[in-house]
């Protein structure tokens, strides 16, 4: 039961990560990116590649994945994503679908469609017990990084200047240029993290979700239940969310596995429809 | 005075029934799409099932057009209606209606109702809520139809439907009574979706799209507009899937998968939204490109679709969408751009 938990906790951690980049893009630059996985995928894959082709240390490639992906974040962003800004939530959905079709086939070109597997240092494969509850070493991981993660952005986002800038560039983007506020930077560097983070998660989670050509339609509707049920007004929101889902989803699978998924789509339509902002939002005046 | 404005606004009415009549008239490129579709049949009798499933999912795409190209609505998830009609088409034959009229006529009525229910859902919320809304009915349909396999026959697909004959004329396995079939039922939803598009009702439609705010401003129940056009495109979709599951007979998971929704969106992108013909000659694009490119690398066709859309939305879609007509308008001579409704 608890083991459960704590797995289910790990898990809403990792869903965290994965998709706090996406609520920043979504629901502050409105910017509609299905795609959002695809940058996940590429974090997973360069691990593989960085591990176990090129031999370096596991946790020297957790950082390098976050900083590779951040970079074909910036390179996306300056090439294409910022066309497509302005654009209807329809381009920008056609767009996304398109990218994640193209990321499939070029994974499937390079590495084939089999499922792939990061190698691990062997300590991490462990599980010890506390207090009757068997703790995995990777899961605990898991928690530490996603949670230091988690408080680091909520800190950025409150405390420093660039937070404040973020946060008056998605409230009113002309009056911010008008402040002198340089909102396409902000908007970069916004999206660079964004993308970076998704792939920290895609390495960190690879073990845990799988990590195929499908990863991005597959994982797709898990993130945008995050940034929909957890709202968009702040990090908090989607951190609750992704726990909720979390905890739920490895319950739900292990209790009553004949419903599938069907709980939590259903969750997430009710709330869609009773509060519309998501659970934890406030509405916004745009 | 008062007579001024009478005469004033009988003229705008006289107007506006011109302008009407003008868009609304029969022109001679419809004319030649619809009896290309006819020639087919006589013409390629190796295609049979090639060009039957063009029509099916050129029906499907008229129906996304229906709400996204006329009405604004955005939906990720269409192929709920597809799937469910296909599966009621299907569940209904396996038990006895083994008539494929009657089937067509109760799956359309069935997945209608849904339509009808779940039509509340997308009523209120932005682009993105509508999005997930209907992503979320879809994926829902999708784990139900994957769970009651006494039902569905799960992920193993509805087997042992025996479709009766049609008016007579049993289905072939080259598929000849199934283009003749879908083609007809094709033409004759396209007939009533054009006179529901051209009536005071699709105009409004089309005010809503633009504007909700003013439409309900200048009197249009906006709410009710809506609720009717998707239950509308509801049952088009439908009728695409029953078409679909009574000419393969079969019907499986796939109906409902996320990919039909996507293709579909694909499809009516490619041929241009807002127009109808767009999901026709969007479907026979896709299905000719798929055909062509699947040819060539097999596997990684996916790719290429990626590329064209990727490449659409940076150009621009009413540019590339409305390539076709323009060509062909050209070709004839006419001047171009007045197709567009």
């Amino acid at each position: 039961m608890l083991t459960n938990l704590f797995d289910g906790v790990a898990y809403g951690m990792l869903l965290f990560v994965l998709a706090c980049g996406l609520a920043v893009t979504l629901g502050l630059m409105n910017l509609v990116n299905l795609a959002h996985g695809a940058f996940a995928m590429a974090g997973g894959y360069l691990t593989v590649v960085m591990v176990n082709h090129l031999g370096l240390p596991f946790f020297a490639g957790l950082p390098l994945a976050f900083i590779a992906t951040a970079i074909i974040g910036v390179v996306m962003e300056r090439l294409f994503y910022i066309h497509i800004y302005a654009k209807n939530p329809l381009d920008q959905v056609l767009f996304s679908i398109g990218l994640i079709f193209m990321a499939d086939a070029t994974v499937e070109y390079f590495a084939g469609s089999s499922q792939q597997f990061i190698n691990l240092p062997d300590f991490l494969k462990d599980r010890f017990e506390v207090l009757g509850v068997s703790v995995g070493y990777y899961r605990l991981l898991i928690i530490i990084v996603c949670g230091v993660t988690a408080i680091a952005l909520q800190t950025i986002l409150t405390r420093t200047r660039f937070g404040s800038r973020l946060r008056a560039a998605v409230d009113d983007r002309r009056v911010a240029r008008g402040l002198g506020i340089n909102v396409n930077l902000v908007f970069m560097l916004t999206f660079a993290v964004g993308s970076g983070l998704a792939g920290l998660g895609g390495a960190l989670g690879a073990e845990i979700l799988g990590l195929d050509p499908t990863f991005p339609l597959k994982y797709m509707i898990y993130f945008l239940i995050v940034v929909t049920v957890g709202g968009t007004s702040s990090i908090t929101g989607p951190f609750l969310a992704s726990l909720l889902l979390g905890i739920a989803d490895v319950a739900g699978k292990y209790y009553i596995p004949q419903f599938g998924a069907f709980i939590i789509y259903t969750v997430m339509l009710v709330v869609l429809i009773w509060r519309p902002h998501g659970l934890f939002g406030r509405a916004t005046t745009k | 005075m008062s007579n001024n404005e009478t005469s004033d606004i009988q003229a705008f009415r006289n107007q506006a029934a011109r302008l009407h009549r003008r868009l609304s008239h029969w022109r001679l490129l419809e004319g030649i799409f619809w009896l290309a579709l006819a020639a087919s049949w006589f013409l390629l009798p190796s295609r049979h099932m090639l060009i039957n499933e063009i029509a099916v999912l050129g029906l499907f795409a008229l129906s996304l057009d229906l709400i996204l190209g006329y009405a604004g609505i955005i939906s990720l998830g269409h192929a709920a209606f597809f799937g469910f009609g296909a599966y009621a088409a299907g569940i209904i034959t396996k038990y006895g209606v083994t008539d494929p009229l009657a089937g067509l006529v109760i799956a359309v009525a069935l997945t209608a109702v849904l339509g009808f229910a779940t039509s509340f859902l997308v009523l209120r919320g932005s682009d993105l809520t509508r999005l997930m809304v209907t992503l979320g009915v879809n994926l829902i349909l999708y784990e139900i139809a994957n769970q009651v396999t006494w039902l569905t026959g799960g992920a193993d697909g509805l087997e042992g439907m025996n479709l009766g004959p049609l008016l007579g004329f049993d289905f072939d396995i080259y598929g000849a009574v199934a283009q003749a079939y879908s083609s007809v039922v094709l033409f004759v939803l396209f007939l009533i979706a054009r006179r529901v598009v051209h009536s005071p009702f699709g105009w409004s439609l089309r005010a809503i799209r633009d504007n909700p705010l003013r439409a309900a401003a200048i009197g249009v129940p906006v709410n009710r507009r809506l609720i009717a056009v998707y239950t509308l495109s509801a049952a088009y979709a439908a009728a695409a899937g029953a078409l679909l599951a009574q000419t393969t007979q079969f019907a499986s998971l796939d109906v409902l998968a996320f990919h039909r929704s996507a293709d579909v969106l694909l499809m009516l992108t490619i041929g241009g939204t807002g127009y109808l013909y767009g999901g026709l000659i969007g479907a026979l694009a896709f299905d000719v490109m798929h055909d062509i490119l699947s040819d060539i690398t097999p596997q990684y066709w996916e790719f290429w679709i990626g590329l064209l859309l990727v490449t659409m939305v940076l150009v621009g879609r009413e540019r590339l969408g409305r390539l076709p007509v323009l060509l062909a308008e050209r070709l004839l001579g006419r001047k171009p751009g007045h197709a567009a409704e």
